[in-house]
This record gives C-alpha cells, sequence and structure tokens, in this order.
C-alpha cells in the first residue's frame, strides 16, 4: 500500500496476511474471489477499498486479506486479470516482501479452454495448459488445441 | 532435425529440412509402396492404431505403410468395442496401448487429443487427426502430391476451397505451405473462414495469405486448387451445417477458365464438392494424392522408428 499519513488511511493495518495494492479499478472483488473469497477463514478479515486515488494509475482498489498467505496459483490469477497489481506479504506489522505480480510463462489449472471440443474440457483427469505468447497485452494458447485466449475471466471456473 | 523417438503432434513440430527429407524418402518408397520391393525397416515392430473417428484412407495407409515396411499393426477401428463404451477415460485406454507398442497413431474427435497422448506416452505419438485442430500426415501427403505435379513446393499459387474454420486438414496445410513460401488464396463461405488464430501463427512465415470471394477470379492463374469437405461432423447445429451444405461444386465448367496444368486435390471422402466427370480430366489429382499417403506414411514411420529416413 502506498505510504502516507495515518489520517488518510481509509483501511486499517494488519497484523499478519496479505496486501495486493495497484489492482485496476473495479476489480478488486474479482481479486478477492481468486484470493479465496467466501473460503477464506473465519479468522480472517479482509479488507476492500474501492476507487481510490493513485498517484500511479488515476484510480485503483486495494484488497487487505488478514492472515492468508496467497497461492501461487493465486498470484498467476492476478497476474493475468489484474497485471499492475503488487503484492505485499505481512509478517507482524511489517512488509516482509513485496513485489509486482509475475506472468510466468505457461499457465496451468487456472483457466478454462474456450474452445468446448478440447480434450481438456472432456472428463478427463487433466488440467488445462496455456503457454504466454504475448505479455503486453497478454496472449496466451491452449498447449493442447492451440486456442487463442485474451478474455480471461470468462475462463475461470 | 533427428525425428527418430519424436511425436508429430502438430506440422509445426517438423522444420522445413525434415518435410524435405520425408518427402524425399517417399519419392524412393514408391515403388515399394505399390508393392514392387519388400522393405525390412520395421521388422519386429508393433505400431498401435487407435482411431476413435471413423477414417478409411489415413488409417489403411497407415496400416498399409506399416506392413510394406515389414512391422505389424494394432488396431482399434471401432470405439464402440473398447471399454471406452464402459466409461474408461481416453488418458486410461491410451496408456494402455501405448505400453502394448512401439509407436502410436491416434485419431480423436476432440481437438488437443494428440498431444494429450503425447504427454502420457513415452513411445512416438502421431496426430492422425485431432478433432478441427490438425491432421500433420495429410499434409505431408499433400506436400508430396503438390511436389510431384508442380516439380517444386516453393512460390505456387494454390487456392484453398471450402471449411477452412473447422477443416483439420487445412489447418496444418496452411502452415507447411507459409513454410515454404507459396501465396494461398482462400475460398470460402463467410461463415467457414479461416479462424484468426491460425492466420497469426504463419504471420512470420514467407507464404502470402489473401481472400477471395469469386472462385472463378481465384482460379485464373492458380497452379492447385484445394478442395475440402463442409464436414456435418463438425458443426455444433445441423442448421448452421444445412446453410453452408453444397455452397461449392467443381465441375469441368468451373475448370474451364483455368489453365491446363492447374491441379485439383482433395484430401477425400468428397461428398458433392467435386463432380465425377472432372475424376477423367488431367486436373485430377485426388486419386494418386490419396496413394502417395503410403510411401509418405512409410518414410514417415521409417524416420520414426525405423532410425533414419
Amino acid at each position: 500500500m502506498e505510504a502516507g499519513p495515518a489520517r488518510e488511511l481509509k483501511i486499517t493495518p494488519i497484523r499478519n496476511g496479505t496486501v495486493i495494492d495497484h489492482i485496476p479499478d473495479g476489480l478488486a472483488l474479482e481479486v478477492l474471489r481468486i484470493v479465496g473469497g467466501s473460503r477464506l477463514g473465519r479468522d480472517s478479515t479482509v479488507s476492500i477499498a474501492l476507487h481510490v486515488r493513485s498517484a500511479k494509475q488515476g484510480w485503483k482498489d486495494i484488497l487487505k486479506v488478514e492472515n492468508v498467505e496467497i497461492s501461487d496459483r493465486a498470484a498467476n490469477a492476478i497476474a493475468l486479470l489484474a497485471p499492475t497489481s503488487t503484492i505485499s506479504i505481512i509478517r507482524d506489522f511489517a512488509v516482509r516482501e513485496k513485489h509486482p505480480v509475475a506472468l510466468p510463462d505457461r499457465i496451468d489449472g487456472l483457466l478454462r479452454c474456450p474452445n468446448l471440443e478440447c480434450i481438456t474440457n472432456q472428463a478427463e483427469p487433466i488440467e488445462s495448459s496455456f503457454e504466454v505468447i504475448h505479455r503486453r497485452p497478454i496472449r496466451l494458447r491452449c498447449r493442447y488445441c492451440d486456442e487463442p485466449v485474451t478474455d480471461f475471466l470468462p475462463q475461470l471456473p | 532435425m533427428r525425428l527418430a523417438g519424436r511425436d508429430l503432434v502438430a506440422i509445426e513440430d517438423l522444420d522445413r529440412p525434415a518435410i524435405e527429407e520425408i518427402l524425399e524418402a517417399a519419392r524412393a518408397l514408391v515403388p515399394a509402396a505399390e508393392g514392387g520391393s519388400v522393405r525390412h525397416t520395421l521388422e519386429g515392430r508393433l505400431v498401435a492404431m487407435a482411431f476413435f473417428e471413423p477414417s478409411t484412407r489415413t488409417r489403411l495407409s497407415f496400416e498399409a505403410a506399416v506392413q510394406r515396411l515389414g512391422g505389424r499393426c494394432l488396431t482399434i477401428a471401432d470405439p464402440a468395442a473398447t471399454s471406452l463404451r464402459k466409461g474408461e477415460t481416453l488418458s486410461d485406454t491410451l496408456r494402455m496401448i501405448s505400453s502394448y507398442s512401439d509407436a502410436l497413431i491416434l485419431r480423436h474427435p476432440n481437438s488437443g487429443a494428440a498431444r494429450l497422448a503425447a504427454d502420457l506416452s513415452d513411445r512416438p505419438v502421431i496426430n492422425a487427426g485431432d478433432g478441427s485442430h490438425q491432421h500433420p500426415t495429410q499434409t505431408l501427403t499433400d506436400l508430396a502430391t503438390i511436389q510431384e505435379a508442380c516439380g517444386s513446393l516453393v512460390g505456387r499459387r494454390i487456392v484453398i476451397l471450402g471449411d477452412l474454420k473447422y477443416g483439420r486438414a487445412v489447418h496444418s496445410l496452411i502452415w507447411a505451405l507459409a513454410l515454404f513460401g507459396n501465396e494461398m488464396v482462400l475460398v470460402s463461405p463467410p461463415s467457414l473462414r479461416l479462424p484468426e488464430s491460425v492466420r497469426q501463427r504463419v504471420r512470420h512465415l514467407a507464404g502470402r495469405i489473401r481472400e477471395e470471394d469469386d472462385l472463378a477470379t481465384a482460379l485464373a492463374d492458380a497452379d492447385i486448387l484445394y478442395v475440402t469437405r463442409i464436414q456435418r461432423e463438425r458443426f455444433p447445429d445441423e442448421t448452421e451445417y444445412r446453410r453452408v451444405a453444397g455452397s461449392y461444386r467443381i465441375d469441368r465448367a468451373t475448370l474451364e477458365g483455368a489453365r491446363p496444368e492447374l491441379r485439383v486435390l482433395h484430401p477425400l471422402p468428397r461428398l458433392g464438392e467435386i463432380a465425377p466427370e472432372v475424376d477423367p480430366t488431367p486436373h485430377a489429382l485426388y486419386f494418386r494424392q490419396a496413394f502417395l499417403g503410403v510411401p509418405v506414411r512409410m518414410a514417415l514411420m521409417q524416420s520414426i522408428l525405423g532410425g533414419g529416413a
């Protein structure tokens, strides 16, 4: 989260957990769904700030999830849907790690292939698998049937 | 590129020298494919033919190819007779077939099935057509036919007519023709145009692609007319199929304005796309093309299993 005087903080600090900052304006609820949404444990406080002023982006969203460190799979999904996001791991009120989300070369098991005839959409015990063939803008290609994917949200299960 | 032990899932798995090597070997194997000489390159090898979709030419030409080289085949020609019918997954079936044989040749109605097989099998997997995705050995056959007819695979003008959306043979062929720097003129009903993704994949290659609405204009100075069938089995609904079925037909009148050297190819089976009256003309090359599937598949099997083309 961007530093600033305490009186400007719109959501309170967390002791342990994850802060996802610089989320493109309007996508925080999607990011929350990726991080776990309603499946988060009972001891997790989730704070969402929508439409926050940002020097870099104009407007952004922020998401704080207490007591959760997000999985690689979730980080990959955030890199696809909200590529400007940064992820900070908080331990004992201090930022232990902070990094922009990074898109791997291959994305397995995250999206459904949009080609309904693809073998990954049949009753086979396999995960979907996409290669990243272009990064700006992000374009993926199914490793099985070569179907291109540029719109990721509809392909999340 | 050494092909021994490798998979052929998509035509992109072969580079230009590898394709040229297979075609050269295929030319030398024509007498053996005709039964004139006996080869023993695949002696003692067992090749599984797993055909989960109807096929005449591809399966029989693969079986002929393996047996002309002294190998033997294990064939599934009717999926209803396998445990898939009992609900076994394709993955389990493929693992099992692969463990019984030295190579697996797969045809399947779903795109990407060949990649799945290649991931699961430690034996070479050859894609004999997966859904509307690819059909690389048809492409090798098509190239051998064009080369035999035109003398060269480079800088030809090739009209591709028909179902360019679902046609797996076309998706593989366009890549190979682009690799060799040919000009492709695409003619199809509007709803069956080439998917943008196929066009994107060949953008960096030397070939050029353009679309043409009028077949006569497209044919005027073409070397090859490649006709495809509109495949009922790929259409999500019957209404869409009926709308385009029978929307083109090649007959003697169609070919009147074409160059005498124009040759007509078709991966077959044909429905009404080419009138039987074209068969006796010098234009018709589709039966020769079907035969060339044998020496081409012999050359391929020999490169993959026999240790050298």
